[in-house]
């Protein structure tokens, strides 16, 4: 067991952290929060920065345009972009972390040479169509409706959570185009251009005030057989191969927000008067702080645990789904202390709240998107622990 | 970086796990509650090297000793492993135990068994003959394979260490001990697995409810957690150059302190009526899980030592 970075992965770091310094000043200034535009033009320009000095798509394999960074690799980017408070990943996610490895894995060359450059270039922006309304947990009953009409398909439907679908160029669709078979196996994987005629796209309000995630209807969308990725009625598969791209770094920036969150709270408690101390004075919070950056640093080592499982036998474990179950209340946890420590200064979103009201908010989406935290359980216990399936429950 | 077991670290895990399991088994231990220690397992235990294998001798490290005392804790073996592999080399009997010196009147565990008492303190170390205290045993402890006996006064005792030497006992005993406790949490996870796969109510196994099932999802995820993180604090001490090695290990013993504890309580639950009863083998992590807790510093006191780390 070794934690130390081999001189490669050392040499990495330093080129990153040179490159940065020469290039984060460079940065216009961050857009104004809901200016989706402006946010696209920020993010994709960050794209086009990685993409010039070749740290797009660093874990792509060398023909793709990537790297073919190992895991490892791929954790010591992750770790100096975090570092350096570099821009994060934005609306580049869904194309450079699923819809890109999904097409290098199952896509045509005519279909790698179409969607692949754009997408490291910062040229295009994707997004997802999975979740349904009638279709969340339960993602292989989605009802959006495919039928063939000559060289395309006719789509019919709603998907829902599309995040940056009001900005995206391009989006992964999974429709049922055999609404006989077993749900699984009736659903084709396409590639929608948003643009197309038949879209409307209407943004969400959540619970945290924001409009990145929207509703899209599809009204007799005509999109061409050519953009199916892999065989029809073979999307469910198709959809999942990607889940193994990830290699265990899927988390390293919300452990890294975990940990800034922990310091904002820190620095917070020491101003805040209680009781004639200061509120880091008492000894309860400071156990309660304590406990959950226990935990944050056990996290961190699962993480660095299941990199190098991944690094190894380049399939990663079932670490995972442990690890976002335990993050993502972690998280929830120390943001609720956090609130507790603002007292009525939490009241107002602005100020010294300003950021941990936020993420207390923003965190209570972390326990439900990705596949709830009841659904993590579930597969925990089915496929780790091997724990029978759950009966279907009659009430008599 | 290379966060995984080597061939020999996973040969030489298996091989003690097959020592506690093929040796010294449940039924073994149960027999030797209120009975005076084991002394035959004690030297078994010595032969394999649980104490020794740190020395030059057999030239292994800190991450190896964590693999053996997960393994250790795993097997619920008794009797105080981590002061006895500190003590080692040191010229003292072959049973030591310790204790950080108290402030009053103290319990210390396994006092009637020890050949050498170590007293931490933040000046050294304090070699105190056991024979020479008046203590008076308990006749309930709280685990029934760790008696404990009260001592009202500690003398000073013969210096054998000094600031430093206590400073890293400190460390090396939190990493070791919070191992033990992670293999703990693993054993429960795996006897509750085990049970609510077998037990039927409504017609099916109760393990198929997830009821059942989002508990030993929780179970498992702290006993991963406590594995990863035991680990991580054993290989900051074979290479100090990472830094952050006391965070580390306090981490560590945090976590793992409140995995084996919250796994038995979970592992209670989940045993339903039977886990209340002395014959199922929850009760028996539990009640160590809570003398271990309270060895080489809490998992509150640990809690509060990471705060201070982080602020």
């Amino acid at each position: 067991m070794k934690l130390s970075y081999s001189e490669s992965e050392q040499a990495l770091a330093a080129e990153l952290r040179s490159w940065l310094a020469q290039v984060l000043p460079e940065l216009p200034p961050r857009p104004v929060p809901g200016d989706w535009d402006a946010r696209r033009a920020y993010d994709t320009g960050w794209q086009r920065r990685l993409y010039d000095a070749g740290y797009a798509g660093i874990s792509w394999p060398k023909q793709f345009g990537g790297r073919d960074a190992s895991p490892t690799e791929q954790l010591v980017f992750l770790e100096e972009m975090n570092r350096a408070g570099a821009p994060y990943v934005g609306v580049n996610f869904v194309g450079n972390l699923h819809a890109g490895p999904t097409i290098i894995a199952e896509g045509t060359e005519e279909q790698k040479q179409r969607f692949l450059p754009p997408i490291l270039t910062g040229d295009e922006v994707w997004c997802q169509g999975f979740s349904e309304p009638g279709s969340g947990s339960d993602l292989a009953s989605l009802r959006t409706r495919a039928v063939r009409d000559g060289d395309e398909y006719i789509v019919n439907g709603q998907k829902v959570w599309s995040t940056y679908a009001h900005i995206a160029d391009v989006g992964e669709l999974l429709v049922r185009t055999d609404p006989d078979a077993p749900k699984h196996k009736g659903i084709t994987w396409l590639v929608v251009p948003m643009h197309a005629p038949g879209i409307t796209i209407r943004p969400i309000r959540t619970i945290a005030g924001t409009t990145e995630f929207c509703e899209v209807f599809y009204d007799d969308v005509r999109i061409p057989v050519a953009n199916r990725l892999g065989a029809e009625n073979d999307g469910w598969r198709v959809s999942m191969v990607t889940l193994s791209f990830e290699r265990g770094t899927a988390f390293v920036g919300e452990i890294m927000e975990a940990y800034r969150l922990c310091r904002a709270l820190v620095e917070l408690a020491a101003k805040v008067t209680r009781k004639g101390g200061t509120a880091w004075e008492d000894a309860g919070l400071r156990r309660d702080v304590g406990r959950l950056a226990a935990d944050f640093d056990a996290l961190w080592s699962l993480t660095i645990w299941n990199v190098s499982e991944a690094s190894r036998d380049g399939v990663p474990g079932p670490g995972a789904s442990v690890l976002k179950l335990r993050l993502c209340e972690a998280f929830q946890e120390l943001a609720d202390v956090g609130m507790r420590v603002l007292g009525r200064a939490g009241l107002s979103q602005e100020g010294t709240g300003e950021h941990l009201v936020a993420e207390y908010l923003r965190g209570l989406s972390l326990t439900i998107g990705g596949g709830t935290s009841q659904v993590q359980r579930n597969i925990v216990a089915e496929r780790v622990l091997g724990m029978p399936k759950e009966p279907v429950w009659t009430s008599s | 970086m290379d966060f995984q077991l080597t061939p020999e670290q996973t040969e030489f895990r298996e091989a003690t796990r097959k020592l506690c399991a093929g040796r010294f088994g449940i039924e073994r231990l149960r027999a030797g509650e209120g009975a005076a220690m084991d002394r035959s397992m004690w030297s078994e235990l010595a032969e394999f090297g649980v104490f020794a294998l740190r020395n030059p001798d057999f030239g292994l490290g800190a991450a190896e000793a964590a693999l053996v005392f997960e393994e250790l804790g795993r097997g619920l073996i008794p009797g105080p492993l981590v002061w006895t592999h500190l003590a080692t080399g040191m010229g003292l009997g072959a049973v030591v135990g310790g204790v950080e010196r108290p402030t009053g009147p103290t319990l210390i565990e396994h006092l009637d068994d020890l050949d050498d008492l170590v007293v931490v303190d933040a000046d050294g170390l304090w070699r105190v003959d056991p024979r020479a205290l008046a203590g008076r045993p308990v006749a309930k402890p709280l685990d029934p394979l760790t008696p404990v006996a009260l001592v009202d006064e500690l003398p000073a005792g013969e210096r054998i260490g000094d600031a430093s030497d206590a400073a890293r006992w400190r460390l090396e005993g939190a990493a070791f001990v919070a191992a033990q406790l992670a293999g703990m949490a693993e054993a429960l996870t795996d006897l509750t697995v085990a049970y609510t796969r077998e037990r039927r109510q409504f017609g099916r196994p109760v393990g198929s409810f997830q009821a059942i099932k989002h508990l030993l999802a929780d179970m498992l995820v702290r006993s991963e957690l406590a594995r990863t993180q035991a680990y991580a604090a054993a290989v900051h001490l074979d290479d100090p150059a990472l830094g952050g090695t006391e965070r580390a290990v306090s981490a560590a013993k945090a976590v793992a302190g409140r995995a084996a504890i919250d796994n038995g309580t979970a592992s209670i639950q989940a045993h339903g009526g039977m886990g209340y009863t002395w014959e199922v083998d929850a009760h028996l992590y539990l009640k160590r899980a809570w003398v271990l807790d309270a060895t080489f510093g809490s998992s509150d006191e640990q809690a509060e030592r990471v705060a201070d780390l982080f602020g």
